[in-house]
């Protein structure tokens, strides 16, 4: 090997103690810390000129995509390919008339070409579950439906772990469409197992029922649920929200829930801004909050690469044949 | 509902538990039966006196009670023959104790003309070994528009109205459709959801909150039954609600009665042992219409049959087929298979001390025969020898092999269930014998 100053944990000790990443729901406060250390070391690796790692050599991993997206899926594609797994993308239209069925019978056909992991998005809850079911791999969940997008959690939290160092104590915003969001079941789920206080901001038609039963605070006005926030979290708005349905129109939500200058400066001085992307600007967010000194959304991109990484390699370790497995697989 | 094979031969049960609730009795007693009907009931239908008969049948330790009348199936005939067929249903029935099925318009085609309750009529009596009753729908093609011919339907066969799982949204249409019902004294038999409140897959609360799955609100139920009372309020129509799933519709409901409205509500058996918990990671089996709600509905619906606000209990029996149910949760079919399973889940509200056994042979059985006029529900001499012979303690493990049902998806599947229905007879003859 060369000079590589930071090589990521190489000791293939178990991470994750489950086949599959699925949800934050099941994971552990040590699992979440545990990943979160390891894509750390990640992070270190990416920023060197040779980024590569031998860690998934000869495995198969995919890209199963039934929704657009172009961040985290070629996200997890340089994960892959800095590990140097097998990396393939397959793009599924979804017909309208049996999605479901193609869910399934794809997870069929792709298992038979036996992939050690398959990454799936899919626009209906629960689908990353049902094929997890019924394939031989491990199944990492990168959104399913309005139920989690666990990834985006885990980097969320790298993000604001490396700024800010720990979570007990520390107040986080989550502000816009809570209601269709799985970046923000993931983000409460994990920022409640991690001790920080999770406080929602949003208008009521675009707050899930009972929510606040998972141990949120909720608020209705900005400006009193963003006072003192250590980090605000601003939610993608889909347009097709926007025409009555939800809210009455763009430029009335953001004259109530865009994130602008009056607001932040109701949150701790210096308080991280965040987004997962892709920003609606002048709807969510303004555009000088966006682009200015407090903002981390680029931040987030690149640890993005690094936990999804750690995520790969940590599920690597549990596959069948991984040097930590007794040698009983055939 | 003519039944093919009627077996004359007089035969006595006895030494039974003998419950009849349509005549207030729960006895030790026998069973005399002779032309497929019950010629004579009671403590004195004993070995000394049965002597006559052709055949004795000793029941000690076991109960005996009218077959049940279950007054929700669906079946896949005509049209989905792959799902269920009125044979197949059947069998299920005859092996969990229901001697009466009602089947439902919601088929393919739509059971909206009389010639098709002619065919099912005859499709039943040539394949099926339990009674079958069609109800017929409501509006034409169940679209909620144009009212069926309801008289003709009547003559032709037809129990009583539905549109099935589809409530009839239009306050008008309904208003002239109970009206015009009440003129044959036809029951109409609505599905309480209003449409626009019940896009969801499942309850709506925390638990939908956490699937990141739409809810269905409890208000999507109450609203449409509060406006449905209003209406028979106006035309005088006697209406059952098919059936009620939360805490509020019961209010709902002894509200109307307290006012003397011709008005009844059932649940199914699964809203009474089953809550949105059972749902856990997405299992579409218990993805129902009206959805399983908090474990505080369901306590309370048992409540309310054991105190009288919900008169029966039916199955909802909905086969459907891992095309539609091997889905993601949102994207799967309602329903679930239930016909085979009922008295034995049921019987656990007996066990747990809710109900007694008495009250609930009288919500399966008694009253859903009085609500649709059949003679079956009773064992009174001179009604058709319909009853079922049952093990209320004999433990039993539901697994796919040994369910009847074309279809498989029962939500209580690898589940130890407590009551046996051991034999089924109906008109005189045995149509279902459990073996060990």
């Amino acid at each position: 090997m060369s000079n590589i100053k930071n090589i990521p944990d190489n000791t293939s000790r178990q991470i994750l103690s489950g086949r599959h990443l699925l949800a934050i729901d099941d994971l552990s406060v040590g699992e979440i810390s545990a990943l979160l250390d390891l894509a750390g070391t990640y992070v270190e690796l990416n920023r060197q000129i040779e980024k590569k790692q031998s860690t998934l050599r000869g495995r198969t991993h995919i890209n199963l995509f039934f929704e657009a997206s172009t961040r985290t899926q070629s996200s997890f594609e340089l994960a892959g390919k800095r590990l140097s797994a097998d990396v393939m993308n397959m793009s599924v239209k979804s017909s309208s008339v049996s999605k479901g069925e193609t869910l399934l019978d794809t997870a069929m056909t792709l298992n038979a070409m036996h992939p050690d992991i398959l990454v799936v998005r899919h626009h209906a809850s629960g689908a990353a579950e049902l094929l997890a079911q019924k394939v031989s791999g491990a199944v990492i969940n990168a959104g399913d439906g309005q139920h989690e997008h666990p990834t985006q959690a885990l980097l969320d939290a790298l993000t604001i772990r490396r700024k800010l160092k720990k979570f007990e104590g520390l107040v986080v915003a989550i502000c816009g469409d809570i209601k269709h969001s799985r970046v923000a079941r993931s983000n409460i789920s994990l920022l409640l197992k991690m001790g920080a206080e999770v406080r929602l901001i949003a208008p009521l038609t675009l707050l899930p029922s009972e929510v606040e039963k998972l141990g949120v605070k909720v608020f209705t006005n900005m400006e009193e649920g963003i006072e003192d926030a250590d980090v605000v979290m601003m939610l993608r708005l889909q347009l097709e929200r926007m025409d009555g349905a939800f809210v009455p129109s763009a430029r009335e939500f953001y004259h109530f829930y865009g994130l602008d200058q009056k607001k932040l400066k109701m949150a701790k001085p210096g308080a991280m801004v965040m987004h997962p992307g892709p920003m609606n600007r002048g709807v969510e967010i303004d555009s000088i909050i966006a682009d200015g000194m407090q903002s981390y959304i680029q931040k987030q991109v690149e640890m993005g690469v690094a936990v999804r990484m750690a995520v790969l390699d940590a599920l690597a370790r549990n596959l069948p044949g991984a040097n930590n497995q007794s040698g009983d697989n055939s | 509902m003519v039944i093919a094979n009627t077996d004359k031969t007089r035969r006595a049960y006895i030494n039974a538990r003998l419950i009849d609730p349509a005549n207030g009795l729960d006895e030790k007693g026998g069973v005399l039966i002779e032309d497929g009907r019950i010629v004579a009931i009671g403590k004195d239908v004993n070995a000394r006196n049965a002597g006559n008969a052709e055949t004795i049948t000793d029941c000690t330790g076991l109960t005996l009670f009218p077959g049940l009348v279950d007054m929700c199936v669906y079946t896949g005939e005509p049209g989905t023959e792959y799902r269920e067929t009125l044979a197949s249903a059947s069998r299920a029935a005859a092996a969990g104790g229901v001697t009466t099925m009602i089947v439902m318009p919601g088929t393919d085609p739509v059971i909206d003309d009389a010639a098709i309750v002619d065919f099912i009529l005859r499709r039943a009596r040539d394949t099926a070994s339990v009674r079958v009753a069609p109800m017929a729908a409501i509006t034409k093609s169940i679209k909620g528009k144009a009212m069926t011919e309801i008289g003709l339907l009547q003559e032709a066969g037809a129990v009583a109205v539905t549109d099935g799982l589809k409530g009839v949204e239009n306050a008008a249409i309904l208003r002239r459709a109970m009206s015009y019902a009440n003129t044959f004294g036809m029951l109409l038999v609505q599905h309480v959801e209003e449409a626009s409140l019940a896009g969801g897959v499942m309850n709506e609360g925390e638990n939908a909150t956490r699937l990141g799955l739409p809810g269905i609100p409890a208000q999507a139920e109450t609203i449409m039954l509060e406006r449905d009372l209003r209406l028979v309020e106006l035309t005088g129509a006697r209406y059952h609600a098919s059936q009620i799933s939360c805490s509020a519709s019961l209010d709902v409901i002894r509200h109307a009665k307290d006012k003397g409205l011709p008005v009844s509500c059932g649940v199914s058996i699964n809203h009474l042992t089953l809550n949105e918990n059972d749902i856990g990671a997405y299992r579409t089996f218990f993805k129902l219409s009206p959805p399983l709600r908090s474990e505080e509905d369901r306590a309370a619906l048992v409540a309310g049959v054991a105190d009288g606000t919900i008169d029966i209990i039916v199955s909802c029996h909905n086969p459907q087929s891992d095309d539609t149910k091997r889905l993601p949760f949102a994207e799967a079919a309602f329903g679930a298979i239930g016909i085979e399973t009922m008295f034995a889940a049921a019987m656990s509200l007996v066990h747990n001390g809710e109900i007694s056994l008495s009250r609930l042979i009288e919500v399966l059985s008694a009253t859903p025969a009085r609500l649709l006029g059949l003679e079956a529900g009773t064992l009174s001499p001179g009604r058709p020898a319909d009853f079922v012979i049952a093990d209320p303690e004999k433990p039993w493990l539901v697994e796919d092999e040994i369910l009847h049902s074309r279809s498989k998806n029962s939500p209580f599947e690898h589940r130890s269930l407590e009551g046996r229905v051991l034999q089924t007879i109906v008109a005189g003859r045995q149509v279902f014998a459990y073996h060990q």
